[in-house]
């Protein structure tokens, strides 16, 4: 059985006695650190936002982190360096290991845009283990986009001492709204994965244990 | 876990008067929402005194940080006339009306701590020494910028004249509105710090601080005290008005 989940030439096999290994420790670490990091980023962000909002709305405070702007700033001055370590270990592992090749390319547009469509229809089967091309593409945007969300950052941090950065960025100016929609991509993309986790709940378990509930292959339906 | 050996890497003299840290402390607690601690940390408020002290011990490391990537060369980015902020925000902890009005005439910017000559100076005699002026961009902490010109004294140039010990850690200002501020010594000998007098070719209208402001291109907004009172060079952290209520003290751009 396992070797229908990890059928693809050159994989390293990842089954062990029990369930197979779906998340390796270290994504699972990172991914549960990092959601906790971008939760504390995000909503000490947005009170920072409010004490000038960039556009014609405010966020509600009770979705803020951090009192009033001293407090925002330091959760997120404080926040950012678990980020940024978490980052860090997590972009290490994957392009040393080989899951960022392995996982997440090739990025094929046919593929993504077929899997799409049956995503629509409620017909792409999901393998444990396995990334369709849409999932490909989110997880590869996400990276891209939480990078962005880091330089713009650091261009708003430093408009001075990272004058090149800043300029690349549009200026001071232009950077506070890269920042922005930065964090409006990671919000997006933290409602589809969310949503998608609500719709196939058995993407959950192996994310905590690392390893699929064998019953999850039995409803299997292989592509 | 880090907690401590973070509080233990801070020099001795990185270390606060306890007074200040504990004001601080209740200042980010009352900041923090019983909701995002619970939905955050699963925790109740007892651990609140705990939080404060890990933000607290991070900004005193984010100080570092600042003070390490600062470039005393680098300067900041200046623009044109044309690009220039026109109606400058008026921005305080008080409203424009309560701005404070000083006569420039018996005006005198008194001076303390390690300096040798601490005879305080007229506006006159500032005017004396060799001007300089910038058209540089003022970031907010609360995240809007505008770009204003300013003119003065370099503040390097002051600082060599009175015979001030430039290695010492802090520059220290008291204003006539009750503010006050410090910023690191690097900064104040960096060549865009100004004493600043003209704003943006004259002598500044009262709200934007006549007679004297700080103008520090390469910090934000409110590391440029108005109304400059007093001035005072020391080794000892002498905090600041919205620095002692939790903003980061070093505040860079």
């Amino acid at each position: 059985m396992a070797q229908t989940i990890d059928a693809r030439p050159g994989d390293t096999p990842t089954v062990e006695a029990g369930a197979p290994l779906i998340h390796p420790l270290l994504v699972r670490i990172t991914h549960w650190v990092n959601a906790g990091a971008m939760t504390m980023m995000i909503m000490s962000g947005w009170r920072i936002y409010n004490a000038s909002p960039l556009f014609d709305f405010r966020f509600p405070p009770g979705l803020t982190l951090g009192g009033w702007l001293g407090g925002a700033l330091a959760w997120h001055f404080a926040a950012m360096w678990l980020l940024a370590a978490n980052g860090t270990a997590y972009l290490a592992y994957g392009l040393v290991s080989g899951h960022f090749r392995r996982d997440f390319l090739p990025l094929d547009p046919a593929a993504v845009w077929r899997d799409f469509m049956s995503a629509l229809r409620f017909r792409l089967a999901h393998r444990p283990g396995h990334y369709n091309a849409v999932q490909r593409l989110l997880y590869a945007a996400v990276i891209v986009i939480a990078a962005t969300a880091i330089l713009s950052g650091l261009a708003i941090w430093k408009p001075v001492q990272l004058e090149v950065l800043t300029a690349l960025l549009g200026g001071y100016e232009g950077a506070r709204r890269v920042h922005f929609l930065a964090m409006s991509g990671i919000v997006g993309f933290v409602m589809v994965h969310l949503a998608l986790v609500a719709v196939v709940p058995r993407t959950l378990p192996p994310m905590i244990t690392g390893r699929a509930p064998r019953q999850a292959f039995g409803v299997e339906a292989p592509r | 876990m880090s907690l401590f050996s973070l509080r233990r890497a801070i020099r001795p003299a990185d270390i606060r008067p306890e007074l200040a840290r504990i004001e601080r402390r209740l200042f980010l607690r009352q900041g923090l929402s019983l909701g995002a601690l619970t939905l955050l940390t699963g925790c109740d408020l007892s651990d609140d005194d705990a939080t404060d002290r890990v933000l607290s011990a991070m900004s005193r490391w984010n100080d570092r940080v600042q003070a390490a990537l600062f470039d005393p060369h680098r300067l900041a980015p200046t623009y044109s006339e044309a690009d220039i902020t026109t109606p400058f925000p008026f921005n305080a902890y008080y409203g424009e009306d309560e701005a404070p009005v000083l006569d420039g005439a018996t005006y005198k910017l008194e001076l303390s701590g390690l300096i040798a000559d601490r005879r305080p100076w007229s506006l006159a005699e500032l005017r004396q020494l060799p001007q300089r002026s910038q058209i540089t961009r003022h970031i907010c902490v609360e995240g809007w910028s505008a770009i204003g010109k300013w003119g003065g004294v370099p503040l390097r140039s002051f600082l060599e004249r009175i015979g001030a010990d430039t290695r010492a850690r802090y520059v220290g200002f008291r204003c006539a509105d009750k503010y006050y501020s410090s910023i690191d010594m690097a900064t104040a000998l960096h060549p865009q710090t100004l004493l600043a007098l003209d704003f943006p070719d004259g002598p500044r209208p009262t709200k934007y601080g006549y007679p004297l402001k700080l103008r520090v291109p390469t910090k934000l907004g409110f590391k440029n005290p108005k109304f400059i009172a007093a001035m005072f060079v020391t080794n000892d952290y002498p905090g600041g008005y919205w620095e002692d209520q939790g903003y980061n003290w070093f505040s860079g751009s």
